[in-house]
């Protein structure tokens, strides 16, 4: 009986895993095979050559690298911070109310980002609608607030809100009440319950939340453009250079793959040491 | 149960906005006492021991702990400590961490701590080995194990429990009903325990303490209880029982429709003790009616046609059907059981001193 199952859920599986592997799986091989081709051969069957990626060294595509990962990092520690409160209060004090911010939080990615981020540019710049109300009430300017690199970190904060607080509120929501109770029983103070219940307990979702906006925000663009103004380029962004204006595709493709082997290692530690079906509520 | 009660409430209310859930709950609790407050669901038992534990604040009226006055204290400042209905233990730590949980709390050392676990596991029969056990792996009865073992590592001053069996399975379930009482024993600790089951309540505790509707309505030994309770629902409640409505004649003798009274006039302490005129109820456990032969005479009588027989093990009940309708249980031990069969028509009786008179009207 289980030998069926398990082959029943092979079979089920099955036209899911072939679309992901033709749709996902298979640009990320012709990306790898594109890294280590020969510049200006174009040409897929050659002896594989590695000089975009010293490339990737030598000339400091690396710091776009770094830059990055270091932004989402930020991005995704100040979101952690930000969306706790919230996430606790939506996951066990709110009741009703969590339906109108789940929906209000929600509502907010019917809009395409970029536009969004064109609304803070607007909102932000000089002689723009913060500065000019500024102006006209105290007779100061704003100087400065748009391109540079805490701009952007905002940007991320901004854009990747719900990809932490949905399921930071999911992990919360798997912490039992009467653990809680019963630590605080025990003598635990309100820190300790946070340090040693809450926090463990609603691991799953906090792994969830982080990684999907560390990775969303390593691979960003928009915000390092329109908000950060290229004060840093950031590596998505040196990535579309190379394969556009500069038409290098091995450099553009090398520069991803070192992108994606982070990202990906990151990924893959991470999602072993949870149990996702803890959190989609379904039986072990 | 001597000198000064360790905790003692006074004038306790409970209301959820309109909704008053305790009335004016007074009690005293003795030093090294096992109480079980016992009542249905909705009586207002699990809001007191919130209460009780500080997971909650009373309306008005006011906690004693010996001579601290406690009632707003938060529960993670209280010297007290209870075993969850859910146990609660804690799904992310082992068996030994969290029965260190306490301990690590007060910044007990670790080899310490282990120790004390150690002790603690020996003490409730846990295996030595489960010590590194996740609590997700080990059965219902250890995890009950495991909860009470975190509750005395904690060394509280009162050890609440909120049904904490009532999870488990009947043989397992009178198997810890014992060793709790066991361990209350041993440890000398005050128990406060808090069910739904009467019986459980029989077989754990010195005293009982009877809720209904937010109110205390009878606290007394288990044996009190049973065999003199205040009101009906005290007898009911306390397991089968047979109940009439008897009326105190003027003359000093009782009546009663359709029971037949053999008693003289006067000659009864019940009837002493009751005003002429007045209404009570006179309660018969079943175990003391009895299928007359004849010939055979008791203080009351009563016909009736037999409907039922159930097998509970040792003892056989009987349902018997009065003329009204009405029935009455009669309880027999196998071996004595009734020799007729259902459709039977009988006379039952029991004798004066067996029955117990309930006057509720009176203050």
């Amino acid at each position: 009986m289980k030998r069926l199952d398990g082959k029943l859920g092979a079979l089920c599986a099955l036209p899911l895993g072939l679309l992901l592997a033709a749709s996902f799986l298979a640009p990320l091989v012709v990306i790898a095979g594109f890294s280590i081709m020969p510049q200006r051969v174009f040409d897929l069957a050659h002896i594989p050559d590695f000089s975009a990626y010293a490339v990737f060294f030598r000339q400091g595509y690396y710091k776009s690298l770094l830059w990055s990962l270091g932004m989402a990092f930020m991005a995704t520690t100040i979101l952690f911070i930000l969306c706790w409160p919230l996430a606790y209060g939506m996951a066990k004090v709110f009741g009703r109310f969590t339906l109108f911010l789940t929906i209000a939080v929600a509502v907010t990615l019917f809009v395409s980002e970029n536009i969004r981020l064109f609304g803070w540019v607007v909102t932000l710049m000089k002689g723009g609608l913060f500065d000019g109300y500024l102006k006209e009430l105290t007779g100061l300017r704003l100087e400065g607030a748009l391109y540079n690199v805490p701009i952007t970190v905002f940007g991320l904060v901004y854009v990747y809100f719900p990809f932490m607080l949905f399921p930071l509120t999911q992990g919360i929501a798997m912490v039992p009440d009467d653990a809680r109770q019963a630590a605080a029983d025990l003598g635990a103070s309100r820190w300790r319950i946070l340090w040693e219940i809450d926090l463990p307990l609603a691991a799953p979702g906090i792994m969830v939340g982080s990684l999907l906006c560390f990775v969303l925000a390593a691979g960003a663009l928009a915000e390092s453009k329109l908000l950060g103004g290229q004060s840093v380029i950031v590596i998505a962004s040196e990535v579309e250079t190379a394969f556009s204006y500069g038409q290098n595709w091995p450099l553009g493709s090398a520069l991803a793959m070192s992108l994606i082997l982070v990202i990906g290692a990151l990924a893959i530690t991470t999602i072993a040491r949870i149990d996702l079906d803890a959190i989609m509520g379904r039986k072990r | 149960m001597s000198g000064d009660p360790i905790l003692r409430l006074e004038n306790i209310v409970k209301s959820f906005g309109g909704l008053t859930v305790l009335r004016d709950i007074s009690l005293d609790i003795a030093d090294g006492e096992s109480l079980t407050i016992v009542g249905p669901s909705g009586s207002g038992k699990t809001t007191l021991i919130r209460l009780l534990v500080g997971m909650d604040e009373p309306t008005s009226g006011a906690i004693w702990l010996r001579d601290r006055r406690i009632e707003r204290v938060p529960a993670n400042k209280r010297p007290t400590c209870m075993v969850f209905q859910s146990l609660a233990l804690f799904p992310h730590r082992s068996v030994g961490q969290n029965i260190e949980f306490p301990l690590k709390i007060r910044g007990v050392a670790a080899a310490e701590r282990k120790k004390r676990a150690l002790q603690l596991m020996e003490l409730l029969r846990l295996r030595e080995d489960y010590y590194g056990k996740s609590v997700v792996q080990i059965s219902g009865g250890e995890r009950q194990r495991v909860a009470l073992a975190r509750a005395l590592a904690f060394d509280p001053e009162i050890l609440f429990f909120d049904e904490p069996l009532s999870a488990l399975d009947y043989r397992l379930r009178k198997t810890l009903e014992k060793e709790l009482k066991d361990l209350h024993a041993r440890t000398g600790k005050t128990f406060v325990y808090i069910t739904h089951s009467l019986e459980e309540a029989m077989v754990m505790s010195d005293r009982i303490a009877i809720m209904r509707a937010g109110r205390f309505e009878q606290i007394a030994v288990a044996d009190e209880i049973y065999a003199r309770p205040r009101s009906r629902f005290v007898a009911e409640f306390m397991g089968e029982v047979n109940l009439f409505d008897i009326t105190a004649t003027v003359e000093g003798r009782l009546e009663g429709e359709g029971i037949e009274i053999n008693l003289p006039a006067g000659s009864s302490p019940a009837t002493a003790v009751l005003a002429p005129g007045e209404k009570v109820t006179l309660m018969v456990r079943p175990e003391f009616v009895h299928f007359l032969e004849n010939g055979h005479v008791s203080d009351f009588h009563l016909r009736g046609t037999v409907r039922a027989e159930y097998l509970l093990g040792s003892r056989m009940h009987y349902e018997v059907e009065r003329r009204d309708g009405s029935f009455v249980t009669v309880e027999k031990l196998r071996e004595d059981r009734f020799k007729g069969k259902p459709g039977d028509e009988v006379v039952l009786g029991w004798d004066v001193e067996h029955c117990h008179i309930i006057a509720e009207g009176r203050p």
